[in-house]
């Protein structure tokens, strides 16, 4: 990219980094499917266009084209207010995730508390959405969004922590650089696992779509949503897979930096290969997990990942402390 | 920064001031979440991003969600907002009003005094400077935070046992 002048936070990236997460999210629409019905021996969508790529044009213009509804009993302000909380807090999110050197918006000092504040807020949404529809199945959808998105943010953020110990800094584009000679997948193999797991349940996805399980409730907190609205979430489902993802590359998986400082490709190419790797793995996941119960899942992060995350804490700092 | 610290400011006293007229407790909670997110920006523009960004998380994130799930579970409808717009009728405010003007017309005079004179360069306190403040001379403090949290926490879990 010798053309353009590549540097954090000008327009140009700005707009870019925009138009590409957003598109790829869509392009996840067709590409989970295809590789869902690949995993499943079956075909998928492949009528619309060379391999059915055109599937989410199709979609696009179908989600735009209906009739957007808002039932006459919800609560109108928190109603519309909702998907939107999930699309800002996310895009928000990639402003301090660093694509490569000279890609990004913000050089953020407290990027890792920024993610996890954003993380947060995500909460809402769902709350919202569910609290505002007055419907039963909404509200029981919501009710199990907030303790699930809850508890799992207190393992992610801890799990974090080893990483940001290791590394002495909050900035992610310091955690990337620190990686350059070893990845922090390595030592930090459990905080990784944490992290993955609590990112699965933190985005509300299969195997833990307990919130939006379809045998036991409908549709869960979106219930009631049509048209654009219910596309929000859709795609702010698909982005928070996105942030996961990127996140996981930059924290463990060392970034734009090659396995073992092989520099063969440019850095942007290599983030792409490894958060696609990762967001490969997640479809699988959903491909191939069964739904665990609900109080499964809260016993299974309250009495095994919080400990486990503590101690992992524990023996880093152990760790860190021997070693100066 | 000043402009950002003002705007943060106003933000804040406005939807402060539409927590407390609301009648509807979850449009009041979605305002105080707010709030709480514009004092956060106001710590920003102050030099303070790791106290901010606890105020975001802890705050707007943590305690906000479990107001509101308290609110989910109790299910309050029509019925309570009426309620609300009942024992609120417009001459309850005058009292309140008058002595919040009081208050108000005493404190300015004084902050615009200490303004004057503390015209004190903009300083960014990082992370690592606040983690060594708080485990250098602020270490009992912090331990006796902690010993808090830990019986609040045992509490919690004795009396859900029963």
């Amino acid at each position: 990219m010798g053309w353009i002048e590549w540097q954090v936070g000008s327009g140009l990236n700005i707009a870019s980094i925009l138009l590409v997460v957003i598109v790829v999210a869509a392009m996840l629409i067709w590409v989970e499917r295809r590789l869902l019905g690949f995993w499943q021996d079956r075909l998928g969508p492949n009528r619309v266009g060379p391999f059915g790529l055109l599937q989410v044009v199709a979609d696009m213009i179908k989600i735009f084209t209906k009739e957007d509804w808002v039932p006459p009993f919800a609560d109108r302000f928190s109603f519309v207010l909702a998907p939107t909380i999930i699309m800002i807090v996310i895009l928000l999110s990639f402003s301090v995730v660093p694509f490569a050197p000279g890609v990004g918006v913000v050089d953020s000092n407290v990027g890792v508390l920024f993610v996890l504040a954003m993380a947060s807020l995500g909460a809402y949404s769902v709350m919202l959405g569910g609290l505002s529809s007055d419907n039963k199945y909404a509200l029981l959808g919501s009710l199990r969004a907030a303790a699930q998105m809850v508890s799992y943010e207190v393992f992610m953020g801890i799990s974090l922590l080893g990483v940001v110990a290791l590394a002495g800094t909050f900035n992610l584009r310091e955690i990337v650089e620190v990686q350059e000679n070893g990845w922090f997948v390595v030592p930090q193999f459990v905080g990784f696992l944490i992290f993955l797991i609590a990112g699965v349940a933190e985005s509300h996805r299969l195997p833990f779509d307990i919130p939006e399980a379809e045998q036991e409730i409908c549709a869960g907190y979106h219930t009631e949503y049509s048209g654009m609205k219910f596309g929000m979430f859709f795609v702010g489902e698909y982005l928070g897979l996105v942030l996961i993802s990127s996140l996981i590359t930059v924290l463990f998986f060392g970034g734009w930096h090659g396995p073992f400082g092989i520099g063969l490709l440019p850095p942007l190419v290599w983030f792409a290969l490894k958060a696609s790797a990762f967001i490969a793995f997640f479809i699988l996941l959903r491909a191939a997990i069964p739904r665990p119960r609900y109080d499964q899942l809260m016993s299974y992060g309250w009495l095994f990942l919080l400990p486990l995350s503590l101690i992992n804490l524990l023996v880093t700092g152990v760790v860190i402390l021997a070693a100066n | 920064m000043s402009e950002l610290f003002y705007a943060g400011g106003l933000i804040a006293i406005v939807s402060t001031l539409l927590v407390i007229v609301q009648s509807n407790v979850v449009h009041a909670l979605i305002y105080l979440v707010l709030s709480l997110l514009a004092v956060a920006v106001v710590f920003f523009s102050l030099g303070a991003p790791f106290v901010a960004l606890l105020e975001a998380i802890v705050y707007a994130g943590a305690i906000m969600v479990l107001f509101l799930f308290v609110v989910m579970m109790l299910n309050l409808g029509q019925a309570s907002r009426d309620q609300e717009r009942a024992w609120l009728p417009p001459r309850v405010w005058i009292v309140p009003c008058t002595l919040v003007l009081v208050l108000l017309g005493m404190l300015l005079p004084q902050i615009f005094e200490i303004a004057a004179v503390t015209n004190s360069p903009f300083v960014e306190v990082g992370v690592k400077a606040v983690s060594a403040e708080l485990f250098g001379p602020y270490v009992l403090a912090v331990e006796l935070g902690s010993f808090l949290l830990l019986a609040g926490l045992i509490s919690a879990y004795h009396i859900a046992k029963r």
